[in-house]
């Protein structure tokens, strides 16, 4: 007994170090709880992690392009464009072998990136390797491939094409993200705006943010009093109320946004009405649809319930005696609610404006289909790209664009309103 | 009492209605003067919190006025009324510290900012929080933020401070102190209150004047000893203490006394004429446990005998419970001197004066 007290770390009845003995008794605790949640580790790191990871690399990523030229870009490295206005010979020798000798498939794939960086390399690339293909067939190598490369195609002699492939020599190319910002390279290298009708990202990140933040607003203005209501009125009312709010939930997306379409279209039901109350003139139709205000009706509608509940779980906790004290101790029903009702909706208000806000930015379907050709957002060139451009740098460019956005809001968010705040239910 | 000049809050034949076919409230005529501790005690559903409604403004009488230092405010909204309270749960906002909270109905009321901090310390200092201030409501135990809340009800020196069963989310232990604390805070600064409580020994431990509420009316308001010991009808006397009843049939009447024939036959009772007007009337007689006497005959008229059904052991006294007359509910508190050496089933002699059974209402 003695000794357990002067020595300093405790031990337990049986002379093992308490906490060693600890240690082990929780080890098999510790072990099943790993091993309950390592399913869903497992799914989460690969359905999630994983993927996201890869898109992130992807937008940055530019070996293959370098596996496809290694010898080339190397020499091409050894250019000193301050004393020759074309490259050295080596060059030119090194790209000749690798069309000549590269995987075609591969050669390809590396042509499309090629185009990314200035257009016109496909074709270039393409006819030369037909002449090259050829001279080698005769096995006829040239003496000078320098010569032979501008006599196959005479924009071998233009350095612009030769600047251009500079930016491809690293494996790692920030060429994605400019792009996603409406930049480009000059040929000098610098980073420079696109021309004037290829600028098109800009402009939809700044109407995705624009509706994302608007359908937040028209959401929270909405959805309070609703909310408001659902909390306060006698239990048989608010029930049916709250099935109102839940039945777009079980509803398809598609539905939703179709029957949208017949509402607002120009012979729907919406001008329909007003034509025939009279407000409007049969040539007068709104254009409701089609355009950003379809997207961002349509948008507001889909998110609302998004904005609901969360408000309404707060609401419901907020005692009915809070304003009835604040009017007691003085204050006009106004001044109770700004002072007393509204601060404490605060959680509600961020939680759902949040949830609303991050969905927005990041919709495809509804803008998609009530859109039109200007109420399209940022998710659409993300799909066209993935789709039908096969762009997969720059629609991962985007993405983690889009993914950064939404850190810096959620950052903003935790700095102003603090994320303990935040209360979905 | 009556006279309108000198009451300060006065209901006048209010009657409430939520739905057009009950009368929650039924009638009510009640003063009130200044510096007065009153307490609406009744059972729950008997239209007290009502009645603590209509005075803070958040309902409306049916019919009737009231009126606050004789002006009728049934037209003022509850902001303007000027009458501070304490609610059920406090109504603490949950945003505001426990200063913040106090300079609220100051700060609405434009006072200016030097005046707000004293006033708020000086109403921390009275209910002994004075360093609780920097603190959120949710940080302090249910004492305290009941302290806070009485804090708030009275830092804007209200005319008038209403409470709605304050004490009734609090231990016993802490109930009973703060009934006592709520007592001296009224002691000291002498302000008119209105308390609402289903509790009695709350209502009796507190109040100048107690008001029983039962069924949205009013049964008997008057002071604790006179509601305990002179009940006018028999839900008070059920209600207030404990209490023995004796079912019969008044048999004659003498000036303020009269005879009762027992039901079933068990006998005579002289009784004091209450709440009975006439020979042949059903009523229901009152006894006090402590005023039955056991083993020696304290009257001429009223000696009966029952038989213990069961003896509960309390420390200073032993509750017995015993069969009287066909009523088995019959209690006697027998004070514990040692001498009482009787088990179950024995029989008692028992005897009362007829000045402490109140033949009333049946």
């Amino acid at each position: 007994m003695e000794d357990c007290i002067s020595t300093s770390a405790l031990l337990t009845t049986d002379g093992v170090p308490l906490k060693q003995s600890l240690k082990k008794a929780e080890r098999k605790n510790k072990l099943r709880a790993f091993l309950l949640v390592f399913p869903l580790l497992l799914f989460i790191i690969v359905t999630f992690v994983m993927p996201i990871g890869d898109m992130l690399f992807r937008s940055v990523d530019d070996s293959q392009i370098n596996g496809v030229f290694p010898n080339t870009f190397n020499e091409y490295k050894k250019w000193d464009k301050e004393k020759d206005v074309l490259p050295p010979e080596e060059v030119y020798k090194a790209l000749f072998e690798e069309l000549a000798y590269g995987e075609k498939i591969q050669i390809g794939r590396a042509l499309t990136r090629m185009n990314y960086s200035k257009s016109g390399w496909k074709s270039l690339i393409k006819t030369t390797s037909r002449q090259i293909k050829k001279a080698v067939k005769k096995d006829e190598l040239p003496n000078n491939y320098k010569e032979f490369l501008i006599s196959a195609n005479e924009k071998w002699a233009d350095p612009t094409f030769w600047y251009a492939m500079g930016q491809m020599v690293n494996n790692t190319t920030p060429i994605y993200y400019w792009n996603a910002l409406d930049r480009t390279y000059d040929q000098d290298q610098n980073v420079v705006m696109q021309d004037e009708k290829r600028r098109i990202y800009i402009k939809t990140w700044i109407k995705t943010l624009k509706i994302s933040v608007y359908v937040t607003i028209f959401c929270l203005i909405l959805g309070f009093p609703v909310a408001h209501l659902l909390a306060n009125l006698p239990l048989r009312y608010s029930n049916l109320l709250m099935i109102f709010v839940l039945l777009p939930f079980w509803t398809s997306l598609l539905v939703r946004t179709t029957a949208w379409i017949v509402m607002l279209q120009q012979n729907g039901v919406i001008n329909g009405i007003l034509v025939w109350l009279g407000i409007l003139s049969d040539d007068g139709r709104l254009q409701l649809v089609y355009n950003e205000t379809g997207t961002l009706i349509a948008m507001t509608q889909i998110l609302l319930p998004f904005m609901i509940l969360p408000l309404y779980s707060v609401m419901r906790v907020i005692p009915k005696s809070h304003m009835r004290a604040a009017q007691n101790l003085g204050a006009k029903p106004a001044t109770a609610f700004w002072r007393v009702y509204l601060p404490q909706t605060i959680p509600g208000m961020s939680a759902g404006g949040l949830l609303v806000f991050v969905l927005a930015i990041g919709y495809f379907i509804t803008p998609e289909l009530v859109g039109g050709k200007d109420g399209k957002l940022i998710g659409h060139w993300i799909a066209y790209h993935l789709k039908t451009t096969l762009n997969w740098g720059l629609c991962a460019a985007l993405g983690a664009i889009l993914l950064g956005v939404m850190l810096i809001f959620y950052w903003l968010y935790n700095k102003i309103v603090g994320i303990d705040n935040i209360k979905l239910g | 009492m009556n006279d309108t000049s000198q009451s300060f809050v006065k209901f006048e034949k209010i009657d409430k209605s939520y739905d057009g076919e009950v009368l929650v409230v039924k009638n009510l005529n009640l003063d009130i003067a200044k510096g007065e501790f009153v307490t609406m005690l009744g059972p729950s559903g008997s239209g007290k919190t009502t009645t603590l409604m209509m005075l803070a403004g958040f309902e409306t009488p049916t019919n009737g006025e009231i009126f606050l230092d004789t002006k009728p405010i049934s037209k003022i909204p509850p902001y303007e009324r000027e009458i501070g309270m304490v609610f059920q749960n406090y109504a603490l906002f949950p945003h505001m510290t426990v200063a913040e909270n106090l300079s609220f109905p100051l700060e609405v009321r434009k006072i200016s900012k030097p005046d707000i901090k004293e006033k708020v310390q000086k109403a921390l200092d009275m209910v002994e929080l004075g360093n609780f201030g920097t603190r959120f409501p949710a940080q302090l135990s249910g004492g305290q933020q009941q302290r806070v809340a009485l804090a708030r009800a009275l830092v804007f020196e209200p005319r008038l401070v209403l409470m709605d069963e304050p004490l009734g989310a609090l231990d016993k232990n802490l109930r009973e102190q703060m009934q006592y604390e709520i007592k001296h805070i009224h002691d000291r600064i002498g302000i008119t209150v209105v308390y609402v409580t289903h509790d009695q020994s709350e209502a009796l431990t507190m109040s100048n004047r107690i008001a029983v509420f039962n069924d949205g009316v009013v049964q008997q308001l008057s002071t604790p000893d006179i509601l305990y010991e002179k009940p006018e009808n028999s839900f008070v006397a059920k209600f207030i203490g404990e209490n023995n009843t004796l079912n019969g049939v008044v048999r004659e009447v003498n000036g303020s006394s009269c005879t009762v024939e027992l039901d079933g036959g068990f006998g005579m009772v002289k009784a004091l004429k209450i709440n009975v007007n006439e020979v042949g009337e059903k009523t229901q007689l009152s006894i006090r446990p402590e005023r039955v006497s056991i083993d020696n005959s304290i009257s001429d008229s009223n000696n009966f005998s029952g038989k213990i059904e069961e003896l509960i052991y309390l420390g200073d006294h032993i509750r017995a419970r015993l069969d009287v007359c066909g009523n088995n509910e019959f209690i006697v508190k027998v004070p514990n001197e040692g001498s009482f050496n009787h088990k179950e089933g024995d029989e008692l002699k028992l005897s009362w004066n007829s000045e402490d059974v109140r033949a009333l209402d049946l």
